[in-house]
């Protein structure tokens, strides 16, 4: 586990986050700060032992497959930032061939 | 006043709910414009609801205040962020959907930091919020509206959600008990998901036998959240007067090292001693992989915030930036714009971690050493009933002590967030009050631990030690 360095606009990108100047210079060594805390977890012997996901998983929790009512169009929609015709509206996403 | 005084009022027929709710408006309007603890409140559904309350119901006419990360039909849900300012429920949590059928009134949005992120609601997008003991101080959190609405008496009860210590250690902060249930004994459906794998919702009251009145209504089993066990839900309220004599309750030493308050200590040994004089037998034990908790949470819970709040995409709900370039300026600015530093700081933490490269050396080791930790408590059950120890190492810090040191903030959720690691109940309730850094008879919490499941023994416990 060796970290020294993590390019916080690299991974703001993956997490689409635009982040300012400002705030990468803020974060830098913050994060910078947590990893190395986190780096202690390297020196531990972790051979033969199974991750831990969840604790006291459920596993393949099916409940009956019976219709019933959902939420409305309308109640679906009440929250969306730009609608038409019964559908949110987004910016164009396909340019013309 | 508590739930249980209040019951017997309106069985009595001395008050109504619609009185009880006109008295709590009125203690709001006089008191929380200094504590800041709601973001909002609706008077006038609660007191329609109210006009039919059936009193035969356990919580019948009782107001309960609702975190702002759960979801009440109509009512805003914001997170305590400026990416949900605007949002109202589509619909009702399973907790809340329970609360009703318990006869009791969602009443108020309480404060929080956003998203759940944060331990002093400091991380707020909206409001401060002040601790009613000394208002230049922090509430805890992330419930922390929660807490103070309690300890202000602004709220009869409240639910708040734990994730890592958030309804445990402002209950501390703000002297009133704070329940945090099993791994799986409440549903989340309509909880607004942080951590998947550590949330859970819980009560805050004024008493340990309302926190056990709460959990009675909202616990058990929801085809909605498969998460959520469907293992009978005991009485929780029959044994809670049982006592302490002759149960073992451990005391970690590597909870009572270094780094504890003096006052913090004191208050909590005076508790450790008091059940002893009940009867307990306090016996020594070891949880040895204490020190690696912070490290483990702080790499698996904002993995899995990254990874849930990927759904902020400005598309459905929530929060647009204005004039996007194209579909990724549209996801990037509205993050951007709606969330705060806190949050950008998890979101990034979480999405390294997982990243390819890195996500053995930190996601999948992070796992494993949660299951040492787990077993950690596993071993400590098998000799002892349950385990006492502080909430967190010092009483109420300052407003604004700590907003460039995220770690130092981080380090001091040392006592609560491994409960959530192990998925175990635990419990805070008010053990006395000290002096701290120029504030004066700041209250003390008293955590206790049990095995998963284990909430019955816990308030019983938690009942000796309050009484």
């Amino acid at each position: 586990m060796s970290h020294s360095h993590i390019d916080v606009r690299y991974v703001a990108n993956l997490a689409r986050l635009e982040l300012t100047d400002e705030e990468v210079a803020t974060f830098q060594p913050q994060l910078e700060a947590i990893l190395s805390h986190v780096e202690a977890l390297s020196k531990l012997d972790v051979s033969g032992i199974e991750p831990t996901a969840h604790a006291g998983a459920v596993f393949g929790k099916m409940r009956d497959d019976t219709p019933h009512e959902s939420l409305s169009q309308a109640a679906m929609l009440q929250n969306a930032p730009d609608q038409a015709q019964g559908q949110i509206r987004v910016p164009k996403v396909v340019t013309d061939a | 006043m508590t739930i249980t005084t209040l019951r017997r009022q309106l069985l009595a027929g001395e008050t109504t709910p619609a009185a009880i709710l006109g008295k709590l408006a009125g203690e709001i309007s006089a008191r929380d414009g200094q504590t800041g603890a709601y973001l909002s409140h609706n008077l006038e559904s609660a007191l329609a609801e109210a006009a039919n309350a059936d009193l035969s119901l356990p919580l019948g006419g009782i107001p309960i205040a609702i975190k702002d990360n759960i979801n009440v039909l109509g009512q805003p849900c914001t997170c305590g962020s400026k990416f949900l300012e605007n949002f109202i429920s589509p619909y009702d949590a399973t907790v809340i959907r329970k609360l009703r059928a318990a006869g009791a009134i969602p009443f108020g949005r309480m404060n929080q930091d956003e998203f759940a992120m944060g331990s002093s609601t400091e991380n707020s997008a909206l409001q401060t919020t002040r601790n009613p003991h000394d208002p230049a101080r922090i509430p805890g959190g992330s419930s922390g509206g929660s807490a103070a609405a309690v300890a202000d008496l602004t709220a009869i009860a409240a639910l708040g959600s734990d994730t890592g210590g958030s309804i445990r250690q402002p209950a501390s902060h703000c002297g009133v008990v704070g329940l945090k249930p099993s791994y799986g004994r409440v549903s989340r459906y309509g909880l607004v998901a942080f951590a998947s794998s550590l949330d859970q919702i819980g009560p805050l009251a004024q008493s340990v036998e309302d926190a056990a009145l709460i959990l009675q209504a909202i616990a058990g089993g929801d085809p909605l959240d498969s998460t959520c066990l469907d293992a009978p839900v005991p009485d929780y309220l029959s044994g809670l007067n049982d006592g302490v004599k002759g149960l073992k309750l451990g005391i970690p030493k590597e909870y009572f090292g270094e780094g504890i308050d003096p006052g913090v200590r004191k208050n909590v040994e005076a508790a450790i001693q008091k059940l002893a004089a009940q009867g307990a037998e306090i016996v020594e034990i070891s949880l040895p992989h204490t020190e690696h908790a912070v490290a483990t949470y702080y790499v698996i819970a904002p993995a899995e915030a990254s990874s849930n709040l990927s759904r902020f995409d400005g598309i459905r709900y929530g929060h647009r930036a204005a004039n996007p370039a194209d579909i990724l300026d549209l996801y990037k600015k509205s993050r951007e714009e709606g969330f705060g530093p806190e949050v950008k700081r998890r979101i990034i933490l979480g999405t390294y971690v997982l990243s390819s490269g890195y996500y053995d050396a930190y996601y999948s080791r992070a796992q494993k050493v949660r299951t040492l930790i787990r077993r950690d408590f596993e071993n400590a059950f098998q000799q002892v009933d349950a385990i006492l120890s502080p909430v967190a190492p010092s009483p109420a810090r300052k407003i604004g002590g700590f907003s460039d040191d995220p770690l130092h903030e981080y380090l001091s959720d040392i006592f609560t967030l491994a409960a959530n690691l192990a998925g175990i109940p635990g419990i805070s309730i008010p053990c006395g009050r000290t002096d701290f850094d120029g504030g004066k008879n700041l209250p003390v919490g008293l955590q206790i631990l049990a095995p998963h499941l284990g909430e019955a023994k816990l308030l019983q416990i938690a009942k000796a030690a309050e009484a």
